[in-house]
This record gives structure tokens, sequence and C-alpha cells, in this order.
């Protein structure tokens, strides 16, 4: 099994990260672009089988330090 | 005094943050290992120095605040021990949540490396003993990561009762967007914890404390802590 965790700015929080790439699409030509936030992508190989168990897990894991809570929003996902 | 300075992989201010402790109170410092879960006997002041703990993966001082030290650093606090954290020190008590906010990437988006000025809130808190209120000080600073933020309860909170100690101005003490170098909310330098025992300062005065390096002007911090120490034994 294999759990996924999106971590990603809430909105309000200034990104100048996303910014500057939102600037740097725009010069490239690349059309249609309105606005770019960036988040992580947490990619965890998951011992056991049991999928609820491996999603209280992956919570858990956010909630204590993958994520900083007070500026950023998570959503986990169990795989395969 | 009896300070102790933690240090983490990938700190580099904790010998200065030692020269400056040693030079001013007279006291040596006790460096603190991470991985220690308790601090030296009588402990009066934790300092937790500059730098880049973990190389500022994930976030700055994320991993750094989860460290086995920081347990003792938290009952050190809670019985109302004094606590220090400057540059990545900030960060570190911000996501132990030791202090409110978060210091987030700088406006400008650039990393900052210059003397800045700060003005000096309050001269009654065990910090800023050595400042007259409203004094300004020149000192470095070198982030990439010290724009304040919190959401608006928290900041009219801070600034109702008077946490913030430091704030970034022009060299006559005015505010000023301009000098106000890395966006930070309110031109927040420093912030108390509501105990009024833990303190998070962005800028580096452990660098300004010998005429030979150009500037004392952050000798009162330290003198100040000192002194507050002295009083009370």
């Amino acid at each position: 099994m294999k759990g996924r965790i999106i971590v990603t700015l809430k909105s309000g929080i200034l990104d100048p990260q996303g910014k500057a790439i939102e600037g740097a699409l725009k010069s490239l030509g690349i059309a249609g672009v309105a606005s770019v936030r960036q988040g992580k992508v947490f990619d965890v190989e998951l011992d056991g089988r049991d999928r609820k168990q491996a999603e209280l897990m992956l919570k858990q894991a956010a909630d204590k330090l993958l994520a900083n809570t007070l500026i950023e929003n998570y959503d986990v996902k169990v795989v395969g | 005094m009896k300070s102790a300075v933690l240090v983490f992989p990938g700190i580099n201010r904790e010998r200065d943050m030692a020269r400056a402790l040693r030079l001013i109170s007279g006291d040596e410092p006790v460096m603190v290992w991470h991985a220690d879960t308790a601090l030296p006997e009588g402990t009066d002041l934790v300092v937790i120095p500059g730098g880049f703990s973990y190389g500022d993966y994930l976030r700055c001082g994320a991993i750094a605040a989860r460290a086995p030290v920081m347990d003792a650093v938290r009952t050190h606090a809670q019985a109302g021990g004094l606590v220090l954290g400057v540059c990545n020190g900030f960060q570190i008590l911000c996501e132990a949540g030791l202090l409110p906010g978060v210091l987030m990437r700088n406006a400008g988006q650039k990393f900052i490396c210059r003397d800045v000025y700060l003005r000096v809130e309050r001269s009654d808190s065990p910090f800023t003993h050595g400042f007259n209120a409203g004094q300004v000080i020149r000192v470095p600073t070198a982030h990439g990561e010290g724009n304040f933020i919190a959401d608006a309860d928290t900041i009219n909170r801070l600034e109702g009762e008077g946490r913030v100690l430091f704030r970034y101005t022009d060299p006559e003490g005015a505010l000023d967007p301009a000098w106000n170098v890395n966006g930070a909310t309110n031109a927040i330098a420093g912030v108390l914890n509501d105990a009024g025992n833990v303190l998070g300062l962005m800028p580096h005065p452990e660098n300004h404390v010998e005429a030979a390096l150009g500037s004392t002007d952050g000798r009162g911090l330290f003198a100040g802590l000192t002194e507050h120490f002295a009083r009370a034994a």
C-alpha cells in the first residue's frame, strides 16, 4: 500500500514562490495561466494492509509534522 | 546567568551567541545537543541560535522543533524560565508552538543579508531591560524566511498586550515599508509569548556586541538579561 499526502497553502496566504512560477510561465508564453500556487507532495510506502488505519496514520503524520496547519491544508490518500 | 545554547545539525550561529553571552554576562554558557532530553541543572536562559537546522528541509525550523531537547525547553518555558530564539531559533519556536504565527518567505523573495534598524518598543521585559523604550538599534540580519504573519485575532492580541518588543523601522525609528525588509505584518521583528518569557527575534544582536565589529547596539539584550538574573538572585 502507498499513501500520498498533498500539502497546499491556505487561500489568502501570500505565496511568493507561486507568484514567481506564475511569472515564469507567463514569460514562456504558456497561455491561459491565471495564477499558480505551489504545494508539496509526500509519497509514503506503508507497511500494513488496513486502509482505515493507514489513513489515520497519514493524517497524524500531516498534523504532527508534514503540514503547518496555521498556514497549510492537507489531503491524504491511500492508493494501491 | 546560567545559559544553555541549543545546537541542532545545521545551526551555525551558536558560537557567536555563546561568545556574546560570555562576553557580557561573564558566565560561560553550556552548549546542549539537540538529542539531549534534559537541560543543565539550574538553567536560567535557553537560547536557540540562528542557522539552517536540517538544511531548512520541509519548513524552516520544522524538524528541529520536534527534536528531543524541545520537550525540556517546553517544560522550562512552562515553569516560567526564559527562552530566546534568534533567526532560525525564532522559526523553531514558532514551529514548536511556543510562539504564535509563522515566518514566511520574505515578501521580496530574496535572502536578506544586511544591517537593519529596530525600534525597541518596551524596556520593561526581562529581554529589554538594557534598552530604553523607543530606542533604535542597528543590528545585522540574514534570512530568507522572516516575514512574520499570524491571523488577525492573533496580531490584535499581540499588539493589544504589548507583546511586540522589536519592530523594523528607519534609522530614526519611524515605520516605513521600505525599511520593513521582509514585509512582516506590522513590521514585527520580535515577539513575546503570552506569559512574556519566550522571545523570538529575527535579526542578530549577538553580532553587534563588540566595537571592533562596527557596533555595540546588540549588547543591551544580553546586558538586560544579565541584570534581570542578577536582580533575581
